[in-house]
C-alpha cells in the first residue's frame, strides 16, 4: 500500500521530469483510528499540488498509524535516505513532539498542517518550524470568548486526561470569565459518557464546554442528545468536522463550535477550493482538508521565490506567507504560528448533509500567548 | 452529591456491566472449552456494529440491523473458526495470540476497505429514544434501560442453554475432558464451531447495541476487548457465572470510581488537582480490583483451573 501510494505520487507528479527539484515528505495518519483526519490533510495537500501544475515537486507519502515510534522511523528514513527538503503531515501532538524537534535540527523545514503543541510555540520554537493550522489552545480560547458573548456564566467543562485535553481546558479558562459548575477529565478513548452526563445534570450548569476529538465526540453528542439534558453546548471544531457530523446526525444540530475555517468563508480561493475538492473527491472538505490545502499553497508560494537549498531565502519566503489562504487574511506571528480570525459556527442541515455555517467572529486576528517565550 | 445522582450512576454501571458481559461470555466460553486465546473477539464486536449500521442505514429498521449484526458476526465467527482457528487448538498460546492478532489487522483493514475511514451512523430507534422518569424523579435514557434488560435476558438465556440443554451438557463436558466426549461420539469439531459462532454472535450483538450510542468506527472493538479480558480473569476463566459477576463488578467499579474518586480527593486537594489525580487513579480502578481478586483467589472468583 505504501509502495503503491509512493508510486502513484511519483508517477503523477514526476511525469515528464526525470528528477524532481523539491522533495516533500508527508507523514500522516492514514490507517487505524483517526485516519479520516490524515486522509483529509493528504487530499487537500495533493489537490493544491495538482492544481499548481508543477512537475518539479515530488511528494512522498507515508502512514504513521498514529504511533510515535513509527513516525520517528519514517522521519529518519525520509531525512537520511530520501533526502527530503520539506516535511509536513503530522496530525497528533504527541507524534509531532516525537518527530519535529529532531527533523528541524537536521536542517529540514517542517510545516505543520494540524498539530500545534504549546511546547513548540514557546521555548521550543525553531526557525525551520512553521505551523499553518493553529496553536493548540486557539480554538478553545475562541470557545471561551464565545461563551462570554453568549452570556454563559456557569460552564461545565470536560476533556480527556492527556496533554492536549489539559491545554484545552486551560485555553477555555483563559478567555472565559464566568464561574465553573464542574471540571471533569475523562479517559482518553472513553466511549461511554453516561457518568459525566449525570454529573452535568446534577451540577446546575448553564452551558457545557467539551473537547473530545474524533469518535469520543460522536459518542458524547449522541448520548447527550438522548439524555434529556438540554443545556447549550460549545466546543472546538474537532468534534464537528465534516467527516464526523454525518455519524452524529441530528444530535449535533444547532451546536456552536469554533474553527479558523469553514466552507462559507467568503473569498475566491475558498470558493474554488470547496468546489474543486468536492468535485475531485466526492465529499465536502473538512477544516483538516483546508489546512492541508493551505500548507501546500504556502510551500508553493515560497518555492516561487527561492529554493529550499537556499535555506535563509526560503525561510524568509515562508515567513512572508504570500499565498491566498482559504481563510482569507493570514500572517505569521514571531514564533511562526498563525495570526488569524477564529469563527463561531453552528451545525446545520443542508438537504441530507450535516455541515457548519458561520454565525460570527469569536476572536479577530488572534495569535497565541506563547510568542513572547520564543527566542529564535 | 444527591441520592438521585448515585442511583443514576449505579444504573450506568449496571448497563456498562451487562454489555461487557455479552463480550466476556463468548470470550470465556471459547477459552474455557477450547483453551484458545482469541484476540480477534473485538473484531467480531466491530463486525456486528458495522453490519447493523449498514443494514439499518439501508432499511431504516433498527431491529433488522440487530438481526443482521447477529447473523454477520456469527457467520464471521464460524468462518474464522473453520479457516484459521481450527489449526491452532494444539498450538502454543503464543502462536494463538499471533494468529488472532493478525486477524485483528485483517478485519480492521478489510472493514476500512469496504466502509471507508469515516465513522458510520447508527442511531437509537425512535421508540426507545429520550429519557423516561423513574420512581423518585430520576431521569434515565430509555435505551440504556433496554440495554440492561437485554443483557439480563441474554444472561438468563445463556444460563438455561448451558444448564438445561443437550448442547449445554456437551459444552460443559468439553470444558472438563475433550478427549472423553470425542470418544463418546460427540462431533467435537462441530461443537467447537457452534461455540465459536455463539460467542461471536454475542459480541456482534453487543457491538450493534452499543454502536447506537457510541461511534461505529474501525478499531472500536479493541478497548472493549481489554476490559473483557479483565472481566474473565476476575470471574474465573471458563465460567459464565464468573463472567456475569465479573462484568457487573468491572462496570460498577469503573463508573462509580470515575465519579466518586475525584469527589473524595476534593476533600483534601484543590479542584483541578483532585480532578486530574482522581481520574487517573479511577482509570486504574478495575486493574486494582483485578489484582485484589487474584491475591484473594488466584483462579478468579468462580475459576476451577489451577
Amino acid at each position: 500500500m505504501k509502495h503503491l501510494l509512493l508510486a502513484t505520487a511519483a508517477a503523477v507528479f514526476c511525469a515528464g521530469s526525470a528528477l524532481a527539484d523539491t522533495k516533500i515528505g508527508m507523514i500522516t495518519t492514514l490507517s487505524g483510528g483517526g485516519a479520516g483526519l490524515g486522509i483529509d490533510v493528504r487530499d487537500g495537500f495533493m489537490l493544491a499540488i495538482a492544481q499548481s501544475g508543477r512537475n518539479d515537486v515530488e511528494v512522498v507519502i507515508e502512514d504513521d498509524q498514529r504511533k510515535p515510534d513509527i513516525a520517528v522511523q519514517l522521519a529518519d528514513r525520509m531525512i537520511q535516505s530520501e533526502r527530503v527538503d520539506i516535511m509536513t503531515g503530522i496530525i497528533w501532538s504527541n507524534l509531532a513532539m516525537a518527530v519535529i524537534p529532531s527533523a528541524v535540527n537536521q536542517n529540514v523545514f517542517y510545516l505543520s498542517p494540524n498539530a500545534g503543541p504549546s511546547q513548540l510555540a514557546g521555548p521550543g520554537c525553531h526557525q525551520n518550524y512553521f505551523n499553518v493550522a493553529w496553536q493548540n489552545d486557539n480554538l478553545h480560547e475562541a470557545a471561551g470568548s464565545y461563551a462570554n458573548s453568549a452570556d454563559y456564566t456557569n460552564s461545565f467543562i470536560l476533556a480527556p486526561n492527556y496533554p492536549a485535553g489539559q491545554d484545552a481546558l486551560t485555553g477555555y479558562k483563559r478567555m472565559y470569565e464566568g464561574a465553573l459548575a464542574g471540571e471533569v477529565f475523562t479517559q482518553l478513548g472513553q466511549t461511554d459518557y453516561a457518568a459525566e452526563i449525570a454529573q452535568i445534570r446534577a451540577s446546575g450548569a448553564d452551558s457545557v464546554f467539551f473537547f473530545l476529538p474524533g469518535g469520543m465526540g460522536i459518542s458524547f453528542l449522541k448520548q447527550y442528545a438522548d439524555s434529556g439534558v438540554d443545556l447549550p453546548v460549545v466546543g472546538p471544531a474537532f468534534s464537528f468536522d465534516q467527516g464526523i457530523l454525518q455519524a452524529v446526525g441530528d444530535a449535533a444540530l444547532g451546536v456552536v463550535n469554533t474553527s479558523q475555517w469553514n466552507k462559507d468563508i467568503d473569498n475566491p480561493t475558498n470558493a474554488a477550493f470547496v468546489e474543486s475538492f468536492s468535485a475531485e473527491y466526492g465529499r465536502l472538505p473538512s477544516l483538516y482538508a483546508s489546512q492541508g490545502f493551505d500548507t501546500a499553497n504556502l510551500i508553493l508560494s515560497a518555492l516561487d521565490k527561492a529554493s529550499p537549498s537556499d535555506a535563509d531565502a526560503f525561510r524568509e519566503a515562508l515567513r512572508a506567507a504570500d499565498f491566498d489562504s482559504t481563510r482569507g487574511d493570514f500572517a505569521f506571528d514571531t514564533n511562526q504560528h498563525p495570526i488569524q480570525d477564529i469563527y463561531a459556527r453552528e451545525v446545520i442541515q443542508e438537504g441530507d448533509v450535516f455541515t457548519n455555517k458561520i454565525i460570527g467572529v469569536a476572536l479577530e486576528d488572534h495569535s497565541n500567548v506563547y510568542a513572547d517565550q520564543c527566542k529564535m | 452529591m444527591s441520592a438521585i445522582l448515585i442511583i443514576e450512576q449505579v444504573l450506568n454501571g449496571l448497563q456498562f456491566g451487562v454489555m461487557l458481559f455479552l463480550m466476556a461470555a463468548g470470550l470465556t466460553l471459547i477459552f474455557g472449552v477450547m483453551g484458545l486465546i482469541n484476540l480477534a473477539h473485538g473484531s467480531l464486536y466491530m463486525v456486528g456494529a458495522f453490519a447493523a449500521a449498514a443494514v439499518a442505514g439501508v432499511t431504516g429498521s433498527f431491529v433488522l440491523g440487530l438481526i443482521a449484526a447477529l447473523i454477520a458476526a456469527a457467520c464471521a465467527g464460524a468462518i474464522v473458526e473453520m479457516v484459521v482457528i481450527r489449526r491452532l487448538y494444539k498450538a502454543a498460546h503464543l502462536d494463538q495470540v499471533l494468529a488472532t492478532f493478525a486477524l485483528i489487522l485483517i478485519f480492521s483493514e478489510g472493514t476500512r476497505w469496504v466502509f471507508g475511514s469515516f465513522p458510520l451512523f447508527l442511531d437509537i430507534p425512535d421508540a426507545l429514544s429520550g429519557p423516561v422518569t423513574l420512581p423518585g424523579g430520576i431521569q434515565y435514557p430509555l435505551y440504556r434501560l433496554t440495554l440492561i434488560a437485554i443483557g439480563l435476558a441474554v444472561a438468563i438465556g445463556l444460563w438455561a442453554l448451558i444448564e438445561k440443554t443437550r448442547i449445554g451438557i456437551q459444552i460443559r463436558a468439553g470444558e472438563n475432558d475433550r478427549e472423553m466426549i470425542a470418544a463418546l461420539g460427540v462431533d467435537i469439531s462441530r461443537l467447537y464451531t457452534i461455540i465459536f459462532a455463539l460467542g461471536a454472535a454475542l459480541a456482534g450483538l453487543a457491538g450493534a447495541l452499543v454502536g447506537a450510542i457510541q461511534s461505529v468506527q474501525v478499531g472500536m472493538g479493541e478497548p472493549v476487548l481489554i476490559l473483557a479480558f479483565v472481566v474473565i480473569v476476575i470471574g474465573g476463566i471458563g465460567s459464565i457465572r464468573g463472567a456475569f459477576i465479573g462484568a457487573l463488578l468491572v462496570g460498577l467499579t469503573d463508573t462509580l470510581g470515575g465519579v466518586f474518586l475525584p469527589e473524595l480527593f476534593k476533600l483534601f486537594m484543590d479542584t483541578g488537582a483532585a480532578q486530574k489525580s482522581g481520574s487517573a487513579i479511577a482509570s486504574m480502578g478495575i486493574y486494582i480490583l483485578m489484582g485484589l481478586v487474584l491475591i484473594w483467589r488466584p483462579t478468579g472468583l468462580f475459576g476451577t483451573r489451577a
